[in-house]
């Protein structure tokens, strides 16, 4: 740069470079003003309105209302599950700033145990953003008016008065009904829906609850309020209310539902009613059950592993998903078939306690014999041998023919998330299942319901409503205005006369269930006893012995046994024979026709069983909770 | 008419009424960052400008052979205090800076932006004409740049040192320094790019990283940014209006008072008071310019030039920010922004400036 045609530096030439260099370093600076300006200009011109957005979204906070679920009633509008009022307190990770103090504070103001802040702690650290986390549902007034009145120090604290899941019969209606619960997060990651992670909000989990959701459910109201960066509220700007759920109706009577559950007692086994002209279901009572009300506000782990293990399964609804050998109750319905296929109803054979079927002995129930025994002394006094013998003679087509016709085996179109619908074998059946020849003796076992028949309590009362009208009694949960009129199965009607007396014998004359007898004096009640084998006889007696190796007892009825109007069926695990299953049928059915009647008994049966189910299952609890905290005592901290 | 006494028409009065129009505007933009208070921020802000506007006007009638003879003095007088801060400073918001003089808290490297240019002006303009291309005429003056931005460096202040840089080049530049020196080290400074950003702090490069890409941290270090643009954006053309503006309302604008006080003014006044403000600093500059322009002497020249484009430096580091056109650096804006030091540094420069332009009207020029 120092060549010699470079100008001699001087004073003037500096100054001039000065005056040159100054007004390009202006001019630098102008140009990056003016791009300063262009961008300005786009900022708050071109994306204006994408920002406008975001700063509303800055400074409304839109909260959710979880809408109010619908009730599920009764026939006659009873509440089966409704909701009440429920305080509740939760935190909002984002506004939590001494978190320590505050969860230490609430601790003492609310009485939480250590299980209780664990759960905190987890669910706090898995939380983000706004994403409330539930402290304590369901707190009491005193306890809400304190966090109430101590807000000011504890930031990121949120009490809310919401509405939470109530059903006024509790355990009686807990499988029928099921129960809600806060969604899991698979829950969430499918739905995709903000209420989900809305603190109070639940959903239905089983039965009635989850089937009937998106009827049940409603619609979310929210609340928009103005908040600064750390969360304070400074002012309310608008609400909208929730849309409360649509009602479901339900067939059932909620007071014989209540009934049938109690009368259950101490036992585990399902009653089932049905209206014989309608096919609505009137009762449904599994027993021992769960109280839906405690699985609503979350269920503690005690609480479900006491009834996980309970070998009664109060988990388990056995009106649909319980199979059982439905024993002789099959028995009119074989008879059925008999004089449908042509069978006389006074065809006789004789039973000496038992016959010989190939080279082995099937014996009778009684070892002594009922001597000469036509069709309907087959049924009234559950003859054996009488239908070893016409069952062999008309064949197993006929009887599995019969029992698909009348409902065994069949899947019903229920609002109910499963249901296990049994077995009804034929040839056919054992061949495709267990490639095996029918065998005389399978026939023999099938006519006397035991062997590979199996069936679920609902399908026996759809059978004893089917044999009892004639008709195809199709069952029903939900209340509708129009069904198609009922189809008539084309039995003969001296058949069905004829099965109907058998079975009115059965409970009113020289039958097996005497003691059934309704204490009505113009209602006659019609039935079949059954017992189901659980273990042969070799290893327990059927009657004593060990709990779970005792038979079951199951009983079908209708009544008035000439009118039929009313079907039921009742099934009680280990029950040592239908002597545990037939006075239920009996006080529930007295229940349909005379309430003070059936109350009375019951109140005298629940004084011997030591108090209502709430009183029992409570007392049951506190005793196994004493036994399981006993080997732990770490965890009762 | 009346004629106006001499004392009166020696008053900048222009100048004044423009100074007094940004800085006003400025307080109403404090008052309503207070949620509409005059405390704590604007009531103090007014009287610290009254102030400073005082010792302006003093600083202006200086004359101006008393900077030039007290440069080098104060240039070193500055880098002792600096060195002080290095030893003695205590420590601050995470970086040490401060220096506790019981009555405030002074920041020596404020002064430094001053002290640089007036140290190079009077080296620039003692420098023989024939030594304007040579090696003397460059490494004094990289001494004297690198020791403050180097100890400014390690206060961290990355904006203060770009600051004293920027001053200190300029003056290089319009002193006549060949151009190609300052392009051979533009391009050796980008090709250093690397190695100086791994010289900087954690929190730095995270900055200039999260500059270049705002959305991968929009809750930490990138939130000041958007939360800026926000403020700007949802202003649009005519703002919100006067004591409206939620994002600093509300608190989402982080520094709404201080660095961010640009966005917190242009979410009320939009794009009108955005464009108003950018106006009335371009008239303080090019009046700045102007005087660099009509300097009757070589150091006069040099200073008012330096000293306008430290002013620049200024205003746009700090606009380029808040419109994310530039890493977060902790740069007020000129007059503005809350706070006491940079507004005595700008003032003093201001003041320097109008004592060139004094100057000039004094004496007969010395170049054409």
């Amino acid at each position: 740069m120092f060549g010699k045609k470079s100008p001699p530096i001087t004073e003037a030439w500096r100054g001039i470079t000065f005056t040159r260099r100054a007004i390009v370093v202006g001019g630098a600076q102008a140009a990056l003003f003016g791009a300063l300006a262009v961008r300005m200009g786009y900022i708050s011109i071109i994306d204006n309105e994408r920002y406008v957005l975001e700063s509303e979204s800055n400074r409304v906070n839109l909260t959710l209302i979880p809408p109010r679920r619908g009730w599920i009633v009764d026939r006659q509008g009873k509440a089966l599950a409704n909701n009440r009022v429920s305080l509740r307190v939760d935190i909002i990770p984002d506004r939590l700033h001494n978190k320590d103090l505050v969860l230490g504070q609430l601790r003492t103001m609310l009485r939480l145990d250590g299980d209780a802040m664990q759960r905190i702690e987890r669910d706090l650290k898995a939380a983000s953003g706004f994403q409330p986390v539930a402290i304590a549902e369901d707190v009491t007034e005193q306890d809400y008016a304190s966090v109430l009145v101590h807000l000011p120090e504890l930031p990121g604290v949120a009490p809310a008065r919401g509405f939470a899941r109530y059903y006024p019969t509790g355990a009686a209606v807990g499988h029928l009904v099921g129960y809600v619960g806060a969604p899991s997060a698979e829950e969430y990651q499918e739905a995709k829906d903000p209420i989900y992670i809305t603190p109070g909000f639940k959903i239905g989990k089983q039965a009635i609850e989850k089937y009937f959701e998106p009827v049940l459910r409603g619609k979310p109201g929210a609340k928009r309020v103005e908040v600064t960066a750390r969360g304070k509220v400074v002012r309310d700007l608008s609400t909208q209310p929730d849309v409360q759920g649509k009602t479901v109706h339900l067939t059932i009577d909620a007071d014989l539902q209540h009934y049938a559950a109690r009368r259950i007692g101490p036992e585990s086994g399902s009653v089932v009613v049905i209206d014989c002209l309608t096919g609505d279901l009137l009762a449904m009572a599994s027993m021992p059950s769960f109280d839906p009300n405690s699985f609503s506000s979350g269920i503690g782990v005690a609480e479900y592993k006491w009834l996980s293990q309970n070998d009664h399964v109060p988990l388990r609804n056995k009106t649909l998903s319980g199979l059982y050998p439905p024993g002789s109750t099959v028995k009119p319905m074989v008879a059925m078939s008999f004089l449908e296929a042509g069978l006389s109803p006074e065809a006789t054979t004789f039973c000496g306690g038992g016959l010989r079927v190939g080279n082995r002995v099937f014996h009778c129930w009684n070892r002594r014999g009922h001597g000469q025994v036509n069709m309907s002394k087959g049924i009234y006094q559950s003859c054996d041998v009488y239908f070893y013998h016409f069952a062999q003679q008309m064949g197993m087509d006929v009887i599995a023919a019969m029992a698909k016709r009348l409902g065994m085996g069949e899947k019903f179109a229920l609002p109910v998330p499963s249901q296990s619908f049994g077995t009804v074998p034929s040839p056919e059946w054992k061949m495709k299942k267990y490639d095996r020849p029918w065998a005389i003796s399978d026939t023999v076992n099938a006519t006397i319901g035991q062997g590979y028949m199996l069936a679920n309590p609902t399908q026996l009362a759809v059978m004893a409503s089917r044999l009892a009208t004639g008709n195809v009694v199709m069952p029903h949960l939900t209340m509708a205005a129009n069904r198609p009129a009922m189809q008539s199965l084309g039995f003969s009607a001296d058949h069905i006369g004829i099965v109907r007396e058998a079975m009115n014998q059965v409970v009113n004359g020289a039958g097996t269930a005497g003691r059934a007898r309704l204490p009505i004096e113009d209602v006659k009640m019609a039935g079949k006893t059954g017992t189901a084998q659980v273990v042969s006889l070799s290893v327990g007696g059927g009657k004593g012995g060990l709990w779970k190796h005792r038979d079951h007892g199951l009983f079908i009825a209708f009544a008035p046994f000439d009118a039929p109007r009313y079907a039921a069926a009742v099934v009680i695990e280990h029950g040592g024979g239908s002597g545990a299953a037939y006075p239920i049928a009996r006080d529930v059915m007295t229940f349909l026709f005379d309430r003070d009647k059936a109350m009375e008994a019951l109140t005298g049966f629940e004084t011997g069983w030591g108090g209502t189910i709430e009183e029992r299952m409570a007392r049951d609890f506190a005793i196994w909770k004493a036994g399981a905290a006993r080997p732990a005592p770490e965890d009762a901290a | 008419m009346i004629p106006v006494p001499p004392a009166i028409q020696r008053v900048p009065w222009k100048l004044i009424a423009l100074l007094s129009a940004i800085a006003g505007f400025g307080l109403l933009i404090l008052y309503s960052a207070a949620g509409g208070s005059w405390s704590p921020w604007a009531w103090q802000q007014g009287v610290r400008f009254l102030v400073f506007l005082g010792a302006m006007l003093v600083i202006g009638r200086f004359p101006l052979r008393l900077f030039e003879d007290f440069a080098y003095f104060g240039y070193l007088a500055v880098l002792l205090l600096l060195f002080a801060v290095e030893l003695l400073g205590f420590v601050g918001k995470g970086s040490q800076r401060w220096l506790d003089l019981g009555f405030m808290n002074f920041q020596p490297s404020e002064l430094m932006k001053v002290a640089i240019v007036l140290a190079l002006a009077r080296f620039y303009a003692q420098l023989p004409p024939a030594s304007t291309r040579t090696w003397t005429a460059l490494w004094p003056a990289a001494l004297m740049i690198g020791l403050p931005a180097a100890l400014v460096m390690l206060q961290p202040d990355l904006g203060t040192a770009l600051s004293i840089c920027i001053g200190g080049v300029v003056v290089m530049f319009v002193a006549g320094l060949p151009l190609w020196w300052f392009g051979s080290a533009a391009a050796a400074g980008a090709a250093a790019l690397p190695i100086l950003f791994s010289m900087l702090h954690d929190y730095q490069q995270k900055r200039v990283l999260i500059f270049l890409d705002p959305e991968s941290d929009p809750l930490g270090a990138g939130y000041h940014i958007s939360q800026s643009k926000i403020a700007i954006g949802s202003g649009g053309i005519g703002g919100k209006g006067f004591l409206n503006g939620s994002q600093s309302h509300l608190d989402y604008l982080p520094e709404g008072h201080t660095d961010f006080i640009f966005a917190t003014m242009a979410e009320e006044w939009g794009l009108i008071g955005g464009l108003g403000l950018l106006f009335a600093f371009f008239l303080l500059l090019r009046w700045g310019t102007r005087v660099a322009l009509r300097a009757r002497t070589r150091f006069g020249q040099l200073v008012a030039a330096g000293l306008t484009m430290t002013i620049f430096f200024y205003i746009a580091i700090n606009l380029s920010m808040v419109m994310g056109l530039a890493p977060v650096v902790g740069i007020p804006l000129p007059l503005f922004s809350y706070g006491g030091s940079s507004m005595l540094t700008i003032m003093t420069c201001i003041g320097i400036i109008l004592a060139v332009e004094n100057d000039s009207k004094t004496g007969t020029r010395r170049f054409h």
